[in-house]
């Protein structure tokens, strides 16, 4: 499997937009046919959430879905270890907070992520100034360490975070924590056109995209979406694997339609 | 500041200058307290605790703020609070016990010290509300008394589990004008709503300051806190300068949550050859059973299980349920200038028993967790007989009246 960065920049030069859809690891017994579902679905990367028990930066729903993968009685290894033995065809993305990773050890926690597949990591609880130690241990081990930007990072911090995130760029669309909202927030806007005119890399907005429309919507704004809650509240409720991928489809088919892009056909899916 | 060793102290037979050099003074630029501290938050909140860093600093170096709040300390929080010879419990035990008497501040307990100094802070930087956590209610009591007389508005969230077991506290609260949110997630206890009050922070940085409870939380906050607390061992060194003949006692104990007012009192004793000793609940005992790891914004020893999840702390003292310990606690027994030792829910009701027939003082549980130990250390000689011992009652016990009446 390439790295997170060259696939999502091969993916965004065909002209297409990024969807890079969550996945509690470890939610349900068969939690890996959600990661094949969204795999089929035409996502291009996936995110895979390791519970943690006091995830500051989550609302409700990802709460929820931590507590109820911890409460099946899955640790960081296990989730790791059912990776390890699937190939999904497209890149994944650990995200977690730092005290999983303090636990291991930074240097056998990425060594750790690598060997299962894992290419790219978020940590939540990690900001800029921080991460200098990860980073090194995450390079050491060909896992890209993305960094997140805010709406109220100044413009110093954001160039740094610009020039020093891997894979993409994470933009938290607006101020609050992770779970589904009405409409993209005001501030994505702005915050995505000040991080494309920093850098080349892949800019994501995450955080509050909730429907296909909104999708559609923040991918004017950016390369692509990360969309968590939504997903995640559906597999709460008890949809299935196929159910979870049809609405991620949806989202696929709503990122090709609104994408500038559409004319040069390549809205193909990926697997 | 001059090296300790050439302080003329006259030491006790048996004492020694163990860790001396630790001081207790500002964290590095990142905020690290030795390794452990720090600023993990979500890049959202970077740029709030930026900016409250910057404030603190100016407003700490102003000595118009410093006039205003110490006036806000002597006329409404009652500064400062009394240091007590415990005469009899001294004859009983042949130890020289001096209590500083936290437990006679504004709201009962020393809570209402780092409070007054933050929504001081808060008013002067323009905000409008104040978030807080609290555990057995001690803070948000304080929190919605500092809110009421500054004019802001105060939200306080706190887990449903404890507001069961601290139901006058909520109506305290409520009655002093504050929002009081229940928290249903996860343990129900401190953890979660301090987990709460954060993420509510990053929805209003804005208009909203974040009230930390204790040394705990991102940089600047456990610095800060300590340096709102440090009255406590600032008052307490010159009280017992007065009441000594050694001018500095041999032992001074404090109990440790978070260890705010641990961290208050040894501030002021760190640069003297005085043992510095933390007591903990057997059952949220970070400095003692926890691993290094990182929790609400801060690097630090927290209470975990092998696979790194956080597990709930137990504790009869709702204010000491919490699975970390304050960054510059970590520090401390790190360097050894602090040695942090545990007692049981048993020893600590029968240390609230004792102290209320012997001195007429009725300590809150998490207090009587310092008065459990010296009780325990008296017994088995670890306090050299004639040993001088100051122990900070951190806060009043009328609040545990209920939990007492179910254990005696």
């Amino acid at each position: 499997m390439t790295g997170v960065e060259v696939h999502l920049r091969e993916q965004r030069a065909r002209g297409r937009k990024l969807l890079v859809p969550y996945l509690t690891g470890g939610i349900t017994a068969d939690w890996i046919e959600y990661a094949r579902g969204y795999a089929s679905a035409g996502a291009d990367a996936i995110e895979i959430g390791l519970p943690f028990s006091d995830p500051i930066l989550d609302g409700p729903t990802i709460q929820e879905a931590s507590d109820r993968a911890l409460a099946r009685g899955v640790t960081t290894r296990s989730v790791l270890e059912e990776l390890a033995a699937v190939r999904l065809g497209v890149p994944l993305i650990a995200m977690t907070y730092y005290n999983l990773v303090v636990h291991e050890g930074a240097a056998a926690f990425c060594a750790a992520l690598a060997a299962a597949g894992v290419r790219g990591l978020i940590v939540s609880d990690v900001p800029l100034d921080e991460a200098d130690d990860l980073r090194g241990h995450a390079e050491t081990a060909g896992v890209e360490l993305t960094l997140l930007a805010s709406p109220v990072t100044g413009p110093e911090r954001l160039a740094r975070i610009a020039a020093l995130s891997r894979g993409f760029v994470y933009a938290v669309s607006l101020m609050g924590t992770t779970g589904e909202r009405d409409r993209v927030a005001g501030s994505a806007a702005l915050l995505a056109r000040r991080l494309t005119a920093l850098t080349d890399r892949p800019v994501l907005l995450g955080f509050g995209i909730s429907t296909p429309d909104h999708a559609a919507e923040a991918a004017t704004l950016a390369d692509g979406v990360v969309v968590g809650t939504a997903l995640m509240r559906r597999i709460l409720d008890g949809a299935t694997p196929a159910q979870v991928s049809a609405v991620v489809a949806g989202m696929r088919q709503a990122l090709d339609a609104g994408s500038p892009s559409e004319v040069s056909g390549s809205a193909s899916v990926v697997s | 500041m001059s090296d300790v060793s050439l302080r003329p102290v006259s030491l006790r037979p048996g004492s020694t200058l163990v860790g001396r050099r630790t001081k207790m003074g500002d964290p590095d630029r990142l905020g690290r307290f030795g390794d452990h501290g720090g600023q993990f938050v979500p890049e959202s909140l970077v740029p709030a605790c930026q900016e409250l860093e910057q404030a603190f600093r100016e407003a700490w170096a102003d000595p118009r703020f410093r006039r205003d709040l110490d006036r806000l300390l002597a006329v409404q929080a009652g500064r400062p609070t009394p240091v007590t010879p415990a005469w009899n419990l001294s004859v009983e035990l042949g130890v020289t016990i001096l209590l500083k008497r936290e437990d006679l501040a504004h709201t009962g307990s020393h809570k209402i010290n780092n409070v007054l100094g933050q929504a001081l802070l808060a008013r002067r930087m323009g905000k409008t509300r104040l978030i807080a956590e609290t555990g057995a209610g001690q803070h948000g009591v304080a929190t919605a008394t500092a809110g009421a007389l500054l004019g802001l508005r105060v939200t306080v969230f706190m887990g449903e589990r404890d507001m069961e077991r601290q139901a006058l506290n909520v109506f305290r609260m409520r009655l002093l004008g504050a929002e009081v949110v229940p928290v249903t997630a996860g343990s129900r206890t401190l953890k979660d709503a301090t987990s709460e009050a954060m993420r509510h922070w990053v929805t209003c940085v804005d208009s909203a300051y974040y009230c930390a409870g204790s040394v705990m939380g991102p940089h600047p906050y456990p610095w800060m806190v300590r340096e709102l607390q440090r009255v406590i061992g600032d008052e307490a060194r010159t009280q017992c300068a007065a009441e000594l003949s050694t001018g500095v006692p041999d032992y001074v104990v404090a109990c440790v949550g978070g260890g705010s007012n641990a961290a208050g009192t040894f501030a002021g004793f760190v640069d003297t050859a005085a043992r510095l000793v933390g007591v903990e609940a057997e059952g949220g005992a970070a400095a003692t059973f926890g691993r290094v790891g990182v929790l609400h914004g801060f690097r630090s020893y927290v209470l975990q299980d092998d696979n790194g999840q956080v597990v709930e702390a137990h504790s009869i003292a709702a204010g000491l349920d919490y699975p970390g310990i304050g960054p510059e606690h970590a520090h401390l027994a790190d360097s050894g200038r602090a040695r942090y030792v545990t007692v049981s829910d048993d020893e600590v009701i029968a240390a609230v028993a004792r102290l209320a027939r012997t001195e007429g003082i009725l300590p809150a549980l998490e207090s009587a967790h310092a008065v459990a130990w010296v009780l325990r250390a008296a017994d088995s000689g670890e306090l050299p007989p004639g040993c001088t011992v100051l122990v900070t009652l951190s806060g009043r016990g009328d609040k545990d009246i209920t939990a007492l009446m179910e254990r005696l």
